[in-house]
């Protein structure tokens, strides 16, 4: 753990405890239990997108896919009565084959990540809209399939299990990310392109591969979220989400100009967001300001950091200079 | 003879431990085209930066219209009448011809609005082009402009801040030739309205074609001065070398083996119909030498899979390989220690041991995951191989000096198995220590059996540590030199499109 996830962890526990001081409320089981299925949710595509920003590319997107990616989903297994094991996978195929798209229009075409991703934004929620003729997509009154909500809904020991598949997903990702050569080269590519490719990395394959990941996970967020909601209606599932994806990593700790960030700092970024909503849920402080206390945090935060990042500078310079 | 508006008398300019200049006079009359000559390092830029007001001199004085400074500043050098047409153009290529003339002084109107007067630019403009015949307007975008009209947009912009002195530093260098006789023609014009130029070129032949007289610079000093009927290229040349070559030569321990790698007709992007071929052989050094743009680091480009190959083939061994990306030359064992090793050959905001192992991570992982200890391992022993001077392999690559920067590109291709390895420029602004331990590794890995390309622009590298010189002229090369001809007359003759002899 570096010392910006240490910072966010230790921010997170003094916020958590002021809250659980001044309302008791929030530590209750139903509460955490509630927080934990949010992280989870949101985790899931935070982690996604954590990938494609160290990369130096942005995925806007995330919001509209889940709401495509969600009727399609539920579409599927209601109406044309898919077995869903089938349909989870072909959701999956599909979410791939987003990412692998926007990547190559970013490598091979040249466009700019946030040109790509913003028309993706535009086309997948016009035509999740389109598809259902606007109307709601949701599971209608008496069908049911126990399996499936049992795993994207279920709990074990009380956890959700949205929050465990979210444990395990980071998991495998700090190890892809931190100790594989996949992520080495993630970060080499992210920091500087051209030294990359003077080093022979394929560096378009990487930037290609970040962009499935980011799709990939968020197509694994979408089942669950509709899962979640039971019923979507395209219009404003999963509105703003990217948003809340690109602040969870930024607060943990990943640099839009790309090459920096890791994987817990996402994760505690996320826990932070959504202990900020319940924050504003449980002391009473009118849920409109929910963005403004957000946003707000999330300003000090990148404040603070660039302070000591300025000040650690100071220091190497200090002691650079006293060794020469 | 008119009197001198610029002086500069006795200019030295010291840094610590070299003399960029020293004591350089040199007096500047209206209308008179000055050719400055000398070698890459001579102390040409150096000089043109005191006039430029960029840099202040150590010591001199510098006389403008008979008043004495001890120093020019930006501002004081334009209000002098003192202007540059660079080499490497600054210009706006998102904007237009009369916004670039104008940028930073544009007309205004509208009051506190602040807006451009579009109209007076225009007019402003419009007398400067055509006292240039040029063939563009106010209005054309200068991306959409040829290197050529580039440049006469840069002296339209000197002349509307009335200068009386233009410097030109190799404005020929990517012109063509009937490019080159127009700017010829220019430089009389500005000549005939009383316009003085200084004319900075490694072309002597353009020299002598619009030189009243010449001032040669060698390490910093001004070693003579032709007068308009004396100008001729071998005494150029002459005045330019003047100085015996320490000999750094180590020779090769066995003679050199068969060709390790054949470039055959190798054709790059800046020069297209240009082709070039050659052999490098096992266990030799090959020098590259020639004129800053005469395609060296192109053909490095090429054979590296950065730019992709226009033509011809290259061969390993007699078979021939592929290069498109560099993924697959370092595959074919063709490495690569680029010129600008800041930006292309390290990370530098990553660890040395990150760094080192980056090309080659598969050696360093089980399965896909990298073992760190394996990689400190390598690093480490790298380290002292090389004698990269740092506390320890996890340090941070911005905060070594240049010459263990180097070291630490060195390091990346050394930890796997060279076959070719090519170096762009390998000591540049590296210190004398570190280039001694760069020559030595180099002969280190020809003796190893590796053939080992070198471009340079240092003469005294060129000569002190190749086996063999290969000379680049206008993206083709134009002569080989062996061991026992090498000297700087033949390596210049051969650049500047001569023959040897």
């Amino acid at each position: 753990m570096n010392r910006k996830d240490l910072g966010l962890l230790v921010l997170i526990l003094v916020v958590g405890t002021v809250v659980a001081i001044r309302q008791p409320l929030f530590i209750a089981p139903v509460n955490l239990a509630n927080t934990a299925n949010l992280i989870g949710l949101f985790g899931l595509f935070a982690l996604g997108q954590a990938f494609v920003i160290i990369t130096g590319g942005i995925e806007l997107s995330v919001g509209s896919i889940i709401a495509l990616l969600g009727v399609l989903f539920v579409t599927m297994v209601v109406i044309s009565e898919v077995p869903w094991p089938l349909a989870v996978l072909l959701m999956l195929i599909l979410g791939a084959l987003i990412g692998f798209v926007h990547g190559l229009l970013v490598t091979k075409v040249g466009l700019q990540p946030f040109v790509v991703t913003l028309c993706g934004l535009l086309i997948y929620r016009g035509i999740a809209r389109y598809y259902t003729g606007d109307g709601t997509a949701g599971f209608t009154f008496g069908v049911s399939f126990p399996d499936l909500e049992w795993l994207t809904m279920g709990r074990t020991a009380g956890i959700p299990h949205s929050f465990i598949a979210m444990i395990i997903i980071a998991a495998i990702m700090w190890v892809v990310l931190h100790r594989s050569v996949f992520g080495r080269h993630l970060f080499a590519v992210g920091k500087n392109e051209e030294a990359a490719r003077y080093s022979g990395i394929r560096t378009h394959r990487v930037i290609i591969a970040s962009y499935v990941i980011c799709a990939v996970l968020t197509a694994i967020s979408a089942i669950f979220f509709a899962m979640y909601t039971k019923s979507i209606s395209p219009s404003s599932h999963g509105n703003f989400y990217e948003l809340y994806a690109i602040a969870a990593a930024v607060l943990g700790g990943c640099s839009l100009r790309g090459g920096e960030g890791s994987i817990i700092g996402v994760v505690l970024g996320t826990i932070l967001l959504q202990v900020l909503q319940n924050l504003v849920n449980l002391l009473g402080i009118p849920s409109s300001l929910n963005f403004a206390v957000m946003g707000s945090v999330i300003l000090l935060g990148a404040i603070a950091d660039q302070q000591f990042a300025r000040r650690r500078e100071h220091r190497r310079i200090a002691a650079s200079a006293a060794s020469g | 003879m008119t009197e001198p508006f610029l002086e500069l008398v006795d200019i030295t300019k010291a840094y610590p431990g070299v003399t960029a200049l020293g004591g350089v006079s040199l007096a500047v009359r209206p209308g008179e085209v000055i050719g400055l000559i000398g070698e890459n390092g001579a102390g040409k830029s150096s000089l043109m930066k005191v006039l430029g007001g960029v840099t202040a001199p150590t010591s001199g004085q510098i006389r403008v219209d008979g008043v004495e400074h001890a120093a020019l500043s930006v501002t004081g050098a334009l209000r002098a009448g003192i202007a540059f047409v660079h080499q490497e153009l600054n210009l706006f290529e998102n904007l237009d011809v009369a916004a670039n003339i104008f940028i930073g002084r544009e007309p205004r109107r509208g009051g506190l609005l602040n807006l451009i007067d579009r109209k007076k630019l225009r007019a402003d403009v419009r007398p400067l082009l055509d006292r240039l015949k040029v063939d563009f307007g106010p209005d054309t975008m200068v991306g959409d402009m040829s290197i050529a009209q580039r440049q006469l947009l840069e002296i339209a912009k000197a002349l509307s801040l009335n200068s009386r002195l233009v410097i030109m530093d190799e404005p020929t260098s990517s012109l063509t030739l009937t490019e080159t006789d127009r700017l010829m023609k220019i430089i009389a014009g500005l000549k005939a309205d009383g316009v003085a130029v200084i004319f900075i070129s490694h072309r002597l032949g353009e020299v002598r074609t619009c030189a009243d007289r010449v001032l040669v610079l060698r390490d910093g000093r001004a070693v003579g001065e032709l007068a308009r009927d004396e100008i001729n290229h071998d005494r150029m040349i002459k005045l330019m070398i003047g100085r015996d070559l320490k000999s750094l030569y180590v020779p090769p321990a066995s003679p050199p083996g068969d060709g390790a790698i054949e470039i055959i007709d190798a054709r790059t992007q800046t020069y297209r119909e240009r082709a070039v071929s050659l052999t490098l052989r096992r266990g030799e050094i090959l020098g590259l030498a020639g004129l800053v743009g005469s395609g060296r680091t192109e053909l490095a480009r090429a054979v590296f899979g950065i730019d992709p190959l226009l033509g011809g083939e290259i061969r390993i061994d007699g078979g021939a390989v592929k290069v498109a990306t560099p993924a697959e030359a370092i595959d074919s064992g063709i490495y690569l220690v680029p010129e600008d090793r800041k930006q292309s050959g390290l990370l530098l905001d990553f660890a040395i041991v990150d760094n080192i192992s980056l090309p080659d991570l598969g050696a360093y992982a089980t399965g896909s995951l990298v073992s760190r200890r394996r990689e400190k391992a390598n690093a480490e022993v790298q380290r002292k191989r090389l004698n990269i001077r740092t506390p320890n392999v996890t340090t941070r690559v911005a905060s070594l000096s240049g010459g263990n920067q180097q070291k630490v590109v060195l390091a990346k291709w050394l930890s796997m198995k060279p076959r070719v390895m090519i170096f762009d420029e390998p000591t540049r602004g590296i210190d004398v220590g570190a280039k001694k331990e760069i020559y030595d590794m180099m002969r280190g890995l020809s003796d190893g059996g590796v053939a080992v390309l070198m471009i340079s622009s240092d003469m005294e590298e060129v000569i002190g540590v190749s086996d063999r010189i290969a000379v680049m002229h206008e993206g083709t090369i134009g002569g080989f030199l062996e061991r026992k001809d090498f000297s700087e007359h033949n390596v210049l003759q051969l650049a500047v499109g001569g023959t040897a002899h």
